[in-house]
């Protein structure tokens, strides 16, 4: 038994390490966010940065996964969670947010440069991108997923069991085709290569040569023109007009500092942060900043139309839409 | 004295009984037909195999249930008398420290061995790279160093050529002579017990008969021995 | 073998048991402790048990047959860099699933090397996505592994049973039927029913190259249920399903292992008379540079993509890679606190069955397991300042099943040819162990460690979900230069992983191995 006891030792070792540093003297701010945002190389240093400046108060990311795997750890947490804040759910989890009756409303104002009103209170939106697919400029791409289908090109997408860019795919269908979503996921099913867990593989898929596109957003090629100067990637227009996804930040209502809390959601929407997210999340941001989008932006195409679904009607719209997918696709 | 009394040893199908007493400083051979229980008789002793009923005495001593290392007797086996990652030198030492944590007197008493089996000079090689007669004296040597009451040879030489075999058995002789040890010998071979035996016990037909002097047995046996030893 | 059982305690092998058996059933029964009354298994989810069972089997199968001619070449021959080329086997089993899966792409894709070859003859070009991709992929992962388990079964006949053929002039087959065919027997059930389980936790390889969702698996449905749909109680019975196909597979395995001793020996170098002919020895040429080539080229593929990304590498990668080898560290001497007491009760056990106790640690969704522990720890003490010994624990559980596959053959031998002796001389406990088995296990031990430290370095595992800034792996740090577009560093970051965790690898298996042959 001598080893299962070292077993329980090093837990009970770890448990008596001190709590973390909710007495100490500077307040803390905890912010949940998903795992690219803290990257070195993603927004969250310079934000924490940025925020510190002002707040008198000790800024803590804690990165995990992405959207969905945050909202899953909220929901294992419960009231207990150490979160203040937390940043990097979008428009289609925000429904399934709300149920947890963790989130409290947030007063901010904010000139929003969306293309849609945003009205909801508990959630304040700090970047939005559109998802497209994306290609290479020596293809001539097709302009509606009729099209596309009825095309040879090949496709990689994301599973929407799994990935957010999959789930938006899947509502930008269903939003633009209703009923005849399943016979276009039926025409698409011989362009698509293959369908990955993430948008890391599926995007790394395409780099690699593995497919003619990929589900990912009109903001992708910035990425391309602008660290790496390389514009040979676009993104393809289509007339059926492009979802959109939103990210948003709200705060807990178990918070024990929300005041603080709060500032973080206003400051998320002020020109200090909303000018660090473009080149460092390579989204759009949520308010225009004063110095205007970076350089590069501007080569980007700009969709006619947006769409999205009301997110209150996303989890019956999304189960719908799921059973059409799998029901194409199994084909 | 060592005494097995009124023990049985069940192993599947296989049954042996034996009701003996056996005496420090003599020699015994065990001697019977393949299958009888020769091995199954010195595995009990050693307590490789548990008695099913009876005890065996040391002395005063019930040692029935006495782990192997703890009794007073040592075992050569028919192979796999020396562990092939040690050198003969650590086998040896093994016999004086089971933790191998030799000290220097240890240590001399291990060389005086090898010396006395003529494996000085082997001491640091592993066995592998021995004679099947060296690795033999690396095995005694240990016994040697052992010092226990009693040694056991299960067949441990049947391998060698029949002047390595008289060598070897001269070897043990004079080293149980030395440590005043009693010797039980599993054999087969007629010539080993007028070599070496004082006494021989005769197992057949599941049963370990009491020891009987060796040269007026063999001289004179009865007819199941006689059976055994054929016709000559 | 003598009744009396070798005195090798079974009180800490019984409780290294328990303690994995806790580890898990505690996570599965906290998961449901937290499930509200579910949807149950539909449609979809059958189907997915279905796919998942059966590109096990496949895998199995096909990685098991393959491995005996390859692993048969190898203990054959002896030639110039033949060590190098079984350390450099172990490599395609301990990447990270997407660089295996990338280097993969680059020889067998759409525009990949194969193909490129295929267009230039102008014949036509074959898509490696389906069942087949998966399989394909599954064996690429699997078949090294294989080879070296079954290797080892090889090096375990004693070099004496071949002076005896050679001696007998036995020609290849009946050397193959006296000798080899047994051994095999023996090994080949354990190693098939290994890679099966391993197979059905397979989730992003399975998705990426079946081409859909018809590829669907049961650990996809699990991830699904906790992460989408957050439906505890669909999640659990998910596992338990999982956990159930696993310990089936388990017990045909163990149920069909013969109980052969294949005997003592006295350590002599093996050298081998038979198949020295012309035709054996092209075939066993050939088989080997066939195996070297399917399992070399996507990793010079991953080694040549990530070259030009190494100086692209943040100082955060090195960091983490400093972490990774640090968990690996810690992982590994959790495994051998559980390995070895488990492996000496066991070996000292008439029958197998407790293996399969190793086996449930691998057929355990992680995710399940990594939830589990988050919903009992959550309450005392914040999940981020256990990340450490939770990753540690399930890095070494996931290994345990091969660390026991490894050891406990060896262990057993052990116990049979040397026990009596280590009896008589009253070598019992620690001495025991520190005299007779961890250096006559040594080979063993070096290979399973190294097997854990590379996994270990390897494994995104818990971390991610114990999430702890301090603690960034570097697996983690890769996926994370790859989800900000940063493909070069993700590929250098990959390379460097590669590296660290074949290093590690051949480090621990050359201490084994010592002067010996492999």
């Amino acid at each position: 038994m001598k080893y299962l006891a070292l077993g329980a030792a090093t837990f009970l070792i770890a448990q008596t390490a001190p709590p973390s540093a909710a007495y100490a003297e500077t307040p803390e701010l905890t912010v949940y966010t998903y795992d690219s945002f803290v990257a070195e190389w993603g927004p969250g240093p310079q934000i924490e940065a940025a925020f510190e400046e002002t707040c008198g108060c000790d800024l803590k990311f804690v990165g995990m996964g992405d959207g969905a795997a945050l909202l899953a750890r909220l929901k294992l947490e419960g009231a207990r969670s150490e979160a203040d804040v937390v940043l990097g759910l979008d428009t289609s989890l925000i429904a399934a947010a709300k149920d947890t009756g963790l989130f409290t409303e947030t007063q901010v104002s904010a000139d929003y440069a969306l293309p849609i009103e945003w009205t909801d209170s508990t959630f304040a939106p700090y970047d939005w991108g559109y998802f497209a697919f994306v290609h290479n400029t020596d293809l001539t791409p097709p302009a509606t997923f009729k099209a596309l289908a009825a095309s040879d090109l090949k496709i990689v997408i994301q599973d929407p069991r799994s990935s957010t860019p999959g789930l938006g795919l899947l509502m930008w269908v269903k939003d633009a085709y209703g009923d005849e979503a399943e016979s276009i996921w039926a025409g698409l099913a011989d362009n698509i290569v293959t369908v990955t867990k993430g948008w890391s593989e599926a995007y790394g898929l395409f780099l690699e040569g593995e497919a003619d596109m990929v589900l990912s957003y009109t903001t992708s090629p910035a990425y391309h023109i602008i660290a790496e100067e390389d514009d040979s990637k676009a993104a393809a227009v289509f007339d059926e007009g492009h979802y959109m996804q939103i990210e948003v930040a709200g705060r807990l209502a178990g918070s024990d500092q929300p005041e603080l809390a709060a500032d973080f959601l206003n400051f998320m929407v002020s020109d200090a942060a909303q000018s660090i997210l473009p080149t460092t999340n390579w989204m759009y941001p949520a308010v225009m900043p004063s110095g205007g989008l970076p350089e590069g932006f501007e080569a980007l195409v700009k969709p006619e139309k947006a769409r999205l679904v009301d997110s209150a009607l996303v989890p019956a719209i999304r189960d719908e839409a799921l059973e059409e997918w799998l029901a194409a696709l199994s084909r | 004295m060592l005494r097995l009394e009124n023990a049985q040893v069940k192993q599947g199908r296989f049954a042996m009984s034996a009701d003996i007493a056996l005496e420090r400083g003599q020699k015994y051979a065990v001697i019977g037909p393949s299958g009888a229980g020769k091995s199954t008789l010195l595995n009990a002793l050693c307590g490789f195999v548990p008695l099913a009923t009876g005890r065996l005495i040391w002395n005063e001593d019930d040692i029935t249930q006495a782990a192997p290392g703890a009794r007073p007797m040592t075992m050569l086996f028919q192979d796999n008398n020396l562990f092939p990652h040690l050198t003969v030198a650590q086998n040896v030492g093994l016999g004086l420290r089971p933790d191998l944590k030799v000290s220097k007197r240890d240590l001399d008493k291990v060389n005086d061995a090898l010396q006395r089996v003529g494996l000085l000079d082997q001491a640091d090689k592993r066995p592998g790279a021995l004679s099947g007669g060296q690795q033999s004296r690396a095995a005694l040597a240990r016994v040697l160093v052992q010092a226990r009451e009693w040694v056991l040879l299960d067949e441990p030489f049947a391998a060698l050529g029949p002047a390595l075999r008289a060598e070897m058995l001269d070897l043990v002789q004079d080293l149980v002579a030395e440590t005043r040890a009693g010797l039980i010998m599993v054999t087969h071979a007629p010539e080993d017990v007028r070599r070496i035996a004082d006494q021989v016990i005769f197992v057949a037909e599941g049963r370990a008969h009491a020891p009987e002097p060796a040269a007026a047995l063999m001289d004179n046996p009865p007819p199941a021995l006689r059976e055994y030893l054929g016709a000559g | 073998m003598a009744g009396r059982a070798v005195s090798l305690s079974s009180k800490t092998g019984i409780g290294a048991a328990a303690l994995v058996v806790v580890l898990i059933l505690g996570a599965l029964l906290a998961v449901l402790s937290r499930a509200e009354v579910g949807s149950g298994l539909g449609r979809a989810d059958w189907a997915a048990i279905r796919f998942t069972v059966w590109q096990a089997f496949l895998s199995a199968l096909i990685s098991t047959v393959l491995a005996i001619p390859v692993a048969r070449a190898l203990a054959r021959r002896r030639f110039p860099g033949r060590g190098l080329l079984v350390t450099l086997l172990g490599a395609p089993f301990i990447l990270p699933v997407i660089v295996a899966v990338l280097g993969l792409l680059t020889v067998f894709g759409r525009g990949g090397w194969v193909n490129q070859g295929l267009d230039a003859l102008g014949l036509p070009t074959l898509s490696i996505y389906g069942l087949h991709g998966v399989v394909l992929a599954h064996v690429f992962f699997n078949l090294p592994l294989a080879t070296r388990l079954i290797l080892q079964g090889w090096h375990s006949i004693p070099a004496e049973r071949f002076r005896l053929a050679a001696q007998l002039r036995l020609t290849p087959r009946a050397t193959f039927r006296t000798l080899e065919w047994p051994m095999l027997r023996q090994v080949v059930p354990g190693i098939a029913a290994l890679i099966f389980v391993i197979c059905l936790t397979s989730f992003a390889v399975a998705l990426t190259l079946g081409g859909g969702p018809r590829a669907t698996t049961i650990e996809l449905a699990i991830y699904q249920a906790f992460r989408f749909d957050f439906d505890l109680s669909r999640a659990a019975l998910l596992s338990v399903v999982q956990l159930i196909v696993a310990g089936g597979a388990a017990v045909v395995a163990l149920w069909i292992i013969p109980q052969v001793s294949i005997g003592g020996g006295l350590d002599r170098p093996v050298q081998r008379w038979d198949a020295r002919r012309g035709l054996q020895r092209a075939m066993d040429a050939g088989v080997i540079a066939l195996a070297a080539a399917f399992l070399l080229l996507p990793l010079a593929a991953v080694v040549w993509r990530g070259v030009n990304g190494l100086p692209l590498l943040p100082v955060s990668v090195w960091q983490a890679a400093g972490m990774s080898v640090f968990v690996a560290v810690i992982s590994v001497g959790v495994l051998l606190a559980l390995a070895l007491p488990m492996a000496g009760w066991i070996a000292t056990r008439r029958a197998g069955g407790v293996e399969a106790i190793g086996l449930l640690g691998l057929s355990a969704s992680p995710l399940m397991i990594g939830t589990g522990w988050f919903i009992l720890v959550n309450p005392v003490i914040n999940p981020a300042d256990v990340a450490l010994p939770v990753t540690a624990l399930v890095n070494a559980m996931m290994a345990l099943p091969f660390c026991l596959r490894i050891i406990v053959p060896r262990l057993r031998e052990t116990v049979q040819d040397y026990g009596r002796l280590a009896q008589t001389l009253g070598v019992t406990g620690w001495p025991l162990w520190r005299i007779v088995i961890l250096p006559r296990m040594r080979g063993q031990l070096g290979f399973a460690t190294g097997l854990t430290a590379a996994l270990s370095i390897g494994d995104l595992g818990v971390i991610t979900l114990f999430a702890d800034q301090e603690r960034v792996t570097l697996p983690l740090q890769m996926y994370r230069l790859m989800g900000s577009y940063q493909m070069d560093a993700a590929a250098g970051a990959a390379l460097l992983l590669l590296v660290l965790a074949l290093g590690v690898f051949w480090l621990c298996d050359k201490g084994g191995r010592g002067d010996a042959e492999a």
